[in-house]
């Protein structure tokens, strides 16, 4: 009885260890959708800025990197959760 | 803890991503270990770069510039135009010197993620990035109170120019959880994910490249995992300069708005 109730247990922790990384995975892959879309509509519309006129270009790249890092910074956040989650 | 190691010749186990190993003064809080070692490398880099181009540029021969004061000129104008000139204007060309060196600390600090024998962005640990963000972080403050005053400077900051009235107190809530804890978090975060991503990628090809190393069959599918370790390599030394580059130009526009309020 002891040994069955031990064996449960351990099966819990492998069950509980087994679930959280596979949060870890959902839930960094459901981080990167957003800035997924976010980081190609910023690009997107900076190329097409860029397009239409040249000589801003240098403008509209510093800008579309500050876009970028404030629209990454999401997944690079779920990254470190998975990071936490999985190691941690 | 073998030279072989230290020199990244063999995988560290994964516990090492969050516990890398004391190297002397062990159990202290003052322990040494490769990244802090790194991190005075590239600290003496830093140093030496600027006071050799610096001597090389006061010299009658600086008149041609030349080898290492090319790089720093390169480097000063890069900061100077693309990240201060953009953010902040004219008013913050004092900030030069400090941005400056704030660039080319982080791009060596990253930088020795691609270097052999190195292979490790000193960024991929908390607590670089976070050291800098805290430093940026009492910068940005401080300049806003300095030249705008406590009560102007908080009133800039709650009450952004143009906000309905029945809005101003969910928008002064978020303003102030976004300026004292979101900015310096997401500053640190952004640096410190980029490189250790970057990192774990190369280990994982770098990892199955060693692996499919053999005698057998599958080393018909080695050149599969090299040539991306290859590319990410490249791709990695982008990222290096990129992550400097974003680093720098959020604390240039950070100090701007702290020193110019919107209307």
């Amino acid at each position: 009885m002891l040994y069955l109730l031990a064996q449960a247990a351990e099966g819990a922790a492998e069950t509980a260890k087994g679930l959280s990384s596979i949060g870890a995975g959902i839930g960094y892959g459901a981080a990167a959708i957003g800035p997924g879309i976010g980081i190609g509509i910023v690009v997107g519309n900076a190329i097409t800025a860029m397009a239409r006129q040249p000589e801003s270009a240098g403008m509209v790249r510093t800008t579309m990197f500050l876009g970028i890092a404030f629209t990454e910074a999401l997944a690079l956040i779920g990254f470190v959760v998975f990071i936490l989650l999985k190691f941690a | 803890m073998s030279v072989a190691f230290l020199a990244a010749l063999e995988f560290p186990s994964i516990k090492h991503l969050v516990d890398w190993e004391d190297l002397a003064l062990k159990g202290t809080p003052l322990a040494i270990n490769k990244v802090v070692l790194l991190m005075w490398l590239a600290a003496i880099i830093v140093f030496v770069l600027f006071i050799v181009a610096g001597k090389r540029a006061r010299s009658e021969a600086g008149l041609v510039p030349a080898g290492v004061q090319n790089i720093v000129e390169f480097g000063i104008d890069f900061v100077r135009n693309d990240i201060i000139l953009q953010t902040m204007g004219p008013q913050g060309l004092g900030w030069t010197s400090f941005l400056s060196t704030m660039f080319f600390f982080i791009f060596f600090c990253n930088i020795f993620e691609v270097i052999p024998l190195i292979q490790f962005p000193v960024n991929a640990r908390m607590a670089v990035p976070f050291v800098l963000a805290i430093f940026v972080w009492v910068i940005y403050n401080t300049v806003g109170i300095k030249s705008q005053g406590l009560g102007g400077y908080m009133k800039s900051i709650l009450f952004p120019p143009g906000v309905p009235k029945f809005l101003r107190p969910l928008v002064a809530f978020i303003e102030i959880i976004s300026t004292i804890l979101v900015r310096p978090f997401s500053l640190a975060v952004r640096l410190f994910a980029n490189m250790l991503a970057g990192h774990l990628l190369l280990v994982t090809f770098g990892v199955l490249s060693a692996a499919l190393f053999t005698k057998t069959v599958l080393a018909v599918i080695l050149p599969l995992p090299f040539a991306m370790l290859i590319l990410l390599t490249g791709f990695e030394i982008l990222v290096a300069v990129l992550q400097a580059f974003i680093f720098t130009i959020l604390t240039a526009v950070y100090i701007g708005g702290a020193m110019n309020p919107e209307h």
